[in-house]
């Protein structure tokens, strides 16, 4: 099953390092690993989405809370919460489809944020399903480059 | 007073009661061992830095203190490397210092440069590379925290060679703030009644017991304990003299060459009480074979350790010392006759044995005489292979911190400078290294150390000329053929020790066994005895790995697979 986990980690030389050692030695697999300054600059959270069965699932908690640098980990998934993906794709424009393209991008909530002779930079937030869907729609007309941040997450209501 | 970054650290290891430094020095620690000229901390110039390493390793194991080791830079540090995943298997509190060079030269491929806080990330419980001297003292506090509390392990400090000569004047602070650390002594009061309940109405219950007995320190309660409900008492191979083996419930080690009734009772039990254990594949053989009628409780510090390989019914994080006592008082006392007889059984009918005929003396009599001769009263390291198997099952250890070997990661070579540290932290003992011709030689440099510093280590190598534990895989499953493991081109170990300026003696008939045992131990200074054995030894019992207890192989039994 697929899990969201965030963790709070001091804002250190080789926090990362650290994470992504523990997942490639432990042999975990992760969808997508994202850090970044929160609130406080000298914390940081790293959000990460990993799969796999309920005692792998509890090994990765355990094992990142067991790094002297992680502050606090949570697993979102028990928890009701929002998570966001931000895609930035250069679509490839045959002649004549221009408006079909900006009418998906207009359907799905996207920018376009660089218009080109040939292509068109579009920008999209949302989850990694939305995000998936605008992709499928964009292949008929050709993907020449993309980019991803990876999920961000964060619980809601004022509980954590 | 501004102070060197050097003298900064000097002093703070003497402020935290550091008697003695291992290590090698060089370049890129130039200024530190120019303090410690002056310094009243006694430095253990060992041969190699492994060496450094693991006589840290040995004089935290037999002290339970922090052991501290200093190298120089790349090799030095590199060298060190395996000395710290071996520290970092068994759990061990150790505190690694590695020269680094100049601030501005690291990344750009200097002279011994290596990213050893890079290397040793995986293998270490935490570490540091000091870019700001005003963080070295910090760190340094840190480290001695981190290293000896909570589940201990090893950290390295990585000290860039420009900030040991630069000065500072800045207070150094005593506490240390973790925000990210806070291991758990106290197990959760309801888990424990939960496992005194589960405790409670079992009928055929099994301790099973590792490291973390000798870490905790709870060998007393778990004596009480296991008297109080009638336990009987299996242990890993950390966990040896953790449990009195002269105990009548003591079902000595379990495991792949445990005894056949340990193993035959955890795979009887209804209920597997784990304590400071950690469900190892040399400990359960099949998974999902392993204790299969048992609900499991798990009694660890590292809450990790827990459901990892095996999935506990009841875990409690906790102290292994702390959980104990409070759950002693709610074990109700109970007799299980019954299932003591049905141990007592499998123990008369699978003892552990061996053939005791023939010129050759046999290892395992070794192991028995060298028992005898030092009273049980002996600190025993070992290098690893079948000579420390034997030493497992054939000396009875009794006491906490007499066994002194490397289990997790098997590191060959580890027990003789480990002897060293060990003997340096508890000058009055006897300290041996039991070993084997091919794990001596790998790291029997440290012979130089023990004539240097005069320590009495004696060595016992188990020699039959062969990588005998590989050898004994080879016959039993790869049809004899014997890639590899035949050491020839031995040196002549009495010649050795004797160019080294220790004494030497050979045994080559069983009953000069004793005596040289007896004059060995009688000599103040270092002695390396080679005792011939049979080459093809093998250590029985063996479950195959991967199998279960109905697949033992035992002596006299196996024959028909070579």
């Amino acid at each position: 099953m697929r899990h969201v986990i965030t963790a709070l980690v001091e804002n250190k030389v080789g926090v990362l390092a650290r994470i992504v050692g523990l997942f490639t030695s432990r042999g975990f697999n992760i969808d997508s690993l994202t850090v970044g300054e929160t609130e406080n600059p000298e914390l940081s959270r790293l959000t990460v989405v990993v799969k796999g069965d309920d005692a792998t699932i509890e090994q990765v908690r355990k094992q990142l809370g067991k790094v002297i640098d992680v502050i606090k980990v949570i697993d979102l998934t028990e928890t009701p919460y929002v998570e966001r993906d931000l895609l930035l794709v250069k679509v490839n424009v045959p002649p004549g489809k221009r408006g079909e393209i900006l009418e998906i991008v207009d359907v799905f909530r996207g920018k376009i944020i660089d218009v080109g002779q040939k292509d068109l930079i579009i920008e999209l937030s949302g989850t990694e399903d939305k995000l998936e869907a605008m992709i499928k729609l964009l292949h008929t007309y050709g993907i020449k480059e993309m980019a991803r941040t990876g999920q961000i997450a964060m619980a809601r209501g004022t509980k954590q | 007073m501004a102070k060197t970054g050097a003298q900064i650290l000097v002093d703070m290891l003497i402020k935290k009661g550091v008697e003695y430094v291992f290590g090698i020095p060089g370049g890129a620690v130039l200024p530190l061992f120019d303090t410690l000229y002056d310094s009243p901390i006694k430095f253990i110039l060992t041969r190699h830095e492994q060496g450094a390493g693991h006589a840290a390793d040995g004089y935290a194991r037999a002290t339970g203190k922090v052991g501290v080791c200093l190298v120089t830079s790349g090799p030095g540090a590199t060298n060190l490397t395996t000395a710290i995943a071996t520290a970092f298997m068994d759990s061990t509190p150790m505190v690694a210092i590695t020269g680094q060079v100049k601030r501005k030269f690291i990344g750009s491929d200097a002279f011994q440069e290596a990213d050893i806080t890079g290397i040793t990330r995986p293998i270490t419980k935490h570490n540091y590379l000091i870019k700001d001297i005003r963080d070295l003292p910090g760190a340094v506090n840190e480290a001695f925290h981190i290293a000896s509390t909570g589940r201990c392990g090893p950290v390295v400090i990585d000290l860039p060679v420009d900030i040991t000569t630069e000065t500072w004047d800045g207070a150094i602070p005593e506490e240390v703030n973790l925000p990210g650390y806070k291991p758990r002594y106290q197990g959760n009061p309801r888990q424990i009644r939960l496992a005194a309940e589960t405790i409670n109405h079992s009928r055929r219950p099994v301790v099973y017991t590792g490291g973390g007995i000798i870490h905790s320190g709870c060998h007393k309660e778990l004596l009480e304990m296991a008297e109080r409900g009638n336990f009987p008492v299996t242990t890993t191979l950390m966990g040896l003299g953790g449990f009195p083996e002269d105990h009548e419930l003591s079902l000595g080690m379990l495991g792949m060459h445990g005894t056949l009734y340990a193993n035959h009772a955890v795979t009887e039990c209804d209920l597997l009480i784990a304590i400071g254990a950690r469900f190892d594949d040399r400990i359960t053989g099949k998974l999902d074979e392993f204790a299969p009628h048992a609900k499991i409780i798990h009694i660890d510090i590292d809450p990790a350790s827990i459901s990892k390989n095996i999935k506990v019914d009841v875990p409690v994080v906790g102290d292994a010392k702390n959980t104990l006592a409070e759950l002693l008082p709610l074990i109700q006392p109970a007799e299980r006759r019954e299932w003591l007889e049905k141990i007592k059984e499998w123990k008369e009918k699978y003892p552990l044995s061996y053939d005791n005929s023939g010129v050759l003396p046999k290892p395992q009599y070794i192991i028995e005489q060298i028992w005898e001769v030092t009273k049980g009263d002996a600190i025993i390291t070992t290098e690893v292979g079948q000579h420390q198997m034997w030493t497992a099952q054939y000396y009875t250890f009794t006491r906490p911190r007499t066994l002194i070997s490397s289990g997790g990661l098997g590191t060959m070579g580890f027990g003789f400078p480990a002897a060293i540290g060990a003997q340096l932290g508890c000058p009055d003992k006897t300290v041996i290294d039991i070993a084997g011709d091919g794990s001596f030689q790998m790291n029997i440099q440290e012979l130089a150390t023990v004539v240097h510093h005069k320590l009495p280590v004696k060595v016992a190598i188990m020699n039959n000329g062969y990588l005998g534990m590989v050898r004994q895989w080879q016959e039993l499953f790869y049809k004899k053929r014997y890639s590899q493991t035949h050491l020839e081109g031995n040196p002549d170990f009495v010649k050795v020790a004797e160019a080294y300026g220790a004494k030497g003696f050979r045994v080559e008939r069983k009953e000069e066994v004793r005596p040289v045992l007896e004059k060995a131990m009688a000599i103040k200074g270092p002695v390396v005895i080679d005792f011939k054995i049979g080459e093809e030894e093998n250590v029985f019992p063996m479950i195959p790995a991967g199998k279960t207890v109905k697949d033992a192989i035992r002596e006299g039994t196996f024959g028909g697979m070579a």
